[in-house]
């Protein structure tokens, strides 16, 4: 590994489209590759957990793939670990949406169906209010700290930590909605960086920035 | 504020009826150029029916993907769910489907089924219907077209629509035959009839020819979104003039970046 281009195992387990998440990667400096390889994924630096569509589906071939439990050792490892969307409401212990899945219960707490009134599901850009503001994943997202951080959303469920003090960031949606949590080494969107212009790609620099620093 | 794009063989271009193609530009090049000017989203459509130009269109796809980091749809030509599944490995986040849905409503379950609700957007065309015999004029109702506008259902608008939606379409792309190309604005009664029977996102489409046309979109049509294509593409308009004259009119827009590289 080179200095300064660290190795981010971004997981493919056979779901959709996981280009985009190792692309932003790649143009923010590190050596991104979506991988299935154990091997690879206990060397990474860091490791993204990408995921679209739906929570039982997604741990089914998160299973199927035999990395679950890579997923579980990466967290625990204390690398920098990144959950975005689906990958995100993996990390939880369960899901309203399929209670027949357990999740990976890295962070403990329930996904939930977002309080019912607004259009379901929240696909739209919506406005941070950052609970963490001194995360460094969340340095520089726009360039004033007055300027609101734009991200793009596409969900029907959102997690629900039994601490929330685990909540990094919400936002306003009907009700007051969990978009982003940090647990020691681990960060979870449930928005996508990848597809949330400056801001996301920015967000997805200071990732590369922590695992280059790790 | 989304800006729509049409491309053939991998190119983007601007027309009248689809006749007088002219150039407008490398894809990529202008989906970067609307990223950075804030626009929330884009379409792109395939304009062109030859299978060696469909090739091309996933080529691109891939490479819109790989460079622009904002949510896009990818519609003309989606005829079966193989078709769709193609494009959206190829990248895209949503495909639209227009005629073929039509043709065979299954369609829209089908992609719905296997990739969600979210990535399945229902384009559709409607014309006012006018009774012609009579010379009485517009009746009040409105007839999806096929084939970019060249051919006539019988189906009532508002009726598929409904109906799409209740398939499992997550969107609706709006367009209105009768203002499309116009520059007149949108068919605001026909954005605000569909907008008032469905609980998706309504995308009005067709007609825009000033910013202030957006506005209205929003304001008096109730759409979630608004598209527009040839007032960007020459740079007539700026999409953050577009967001600049929302956000002017109370609108709550996402602003254009302003430190865009």
């Amino acid at each position: 590994m080179t200095t300064g281009t660290p190795l981010i195992a971004v997981l493919d387990y056979g779901i959709g489209n996981l280009h985009s998440a190792q692309k932003a990667l790649a143009r923010q400096g590190a050596d991104a590759r979506l991988t299935a390889d154990p091997g690879l994924i206990a060397d990474a630096a860091g490791v993204v957990l990408p995921g679209v569509g739906a929570f039982g589906a997604c741990m089914d071939a998160l299973r199927g793939a035999g990395l679950d439990e890579a997923a579980h050792a990466a967290a625990a490892s204390g690398r920098p670990f990144l959950g975005i969307c689906v990958g995100m409401q993996m990390l939880f212990t369960a899901s309203e949406e399929d209670s027949a899945a357990p999740g990976l219960g890295v962070i403990p707490g329930a996904v939930q169906w977002i309080p019912a009134g607004p259009k379901i599901p929240q696909m739209q850009w919506n406005r941070l209010a950052l609970e963490h503001p001194d995360d460094p994943m969340f340095e520089r997202l726009v360039d004033d700290p007055a300027d609101p951080i734009w991200v793009y959303f596409v969900h029907s469920l959102h997690g629900v930590p039994d601490d929330d003090g685990v909540v990094a960031a919400t936002v306003e949606y009907g009700s007051t909605v969990n978009a982003a949590f940090r647990l020691h080494n681990v960060f979870a969107t449930q928005f996508h960086p990848e597809k949330s212009s400056r801001p996301g790609l920015r967000l997805l620099g200071n990732f590369v920035d922590v695992c280059t620093r790790a | 504020m989304i800006p729509c794009l049409d491309v053939t063989a991998g190119r983007v271009v601007k027309g009248t009826n689809f006749v007088d193609l002219v150039d407008a530009g490398d894809p990529v090049e202008l989906g970067c150029r609307y990223d950075a000017e804030g626009a929330d989203e884009l379409v792109f459509l395939d304009i062109t029916a030859s299978s060696d130009d469909r090739a091309t269109t996933v080529e691109m796809v891939r490479n819109v993907a790989d460079h622009v980091y904002i949510p896009f749809t990818v519609g003309g030509g989606i005829r079966t769910l193989e078709n769709a599944r193609t494009m959206l490995r190829a990248g895209a986040d949503k495909v639209s489907v227009n005629t073929a849905a039509v043709q065979r409503p299954e369609l829209i379950e089908e992609i719905a089924a296997e990739f969600g609700s979210q990535c399945v957007v229902c384009a559709i065309d409607a014309k006012r219907r006018i009774e012609e015999e009579r010379d009485r004029g517009w009746d009040g109702t409105w007839e999806v077209y096929l084939h970019g506008g060249r051919t006539p259902t019988g189906i009532d608008a508002i009726e598929w629509v409904t109906r799409a939606v209740e398939l499992g379409a997550g969107e609706i792309l709006l367009t209105s035959m009768d203002r499309d190309g116009t520059r007149a604005g949108f068919d605001l009664e026909l954005t605000a009839a569909v907008t008032t029977v469905v609980d998706v996102p309504v995308i009005a489409s067709g007609g825009v020819g000033t910013l202030d046309h957006l506005v209205d979109g929003v304001v008096e049509g109730g759409a979630d979104a608004v598209l527009a294509a040839s007032i960007f593409h020459f740079g007539e308009h700026r999409v953050a003039d577009a967001k600049t004259a929302m956000a002017a009119a109370g609108v709550t827009v996402r602003p254009a970046d302003s430190s865009a590289d």
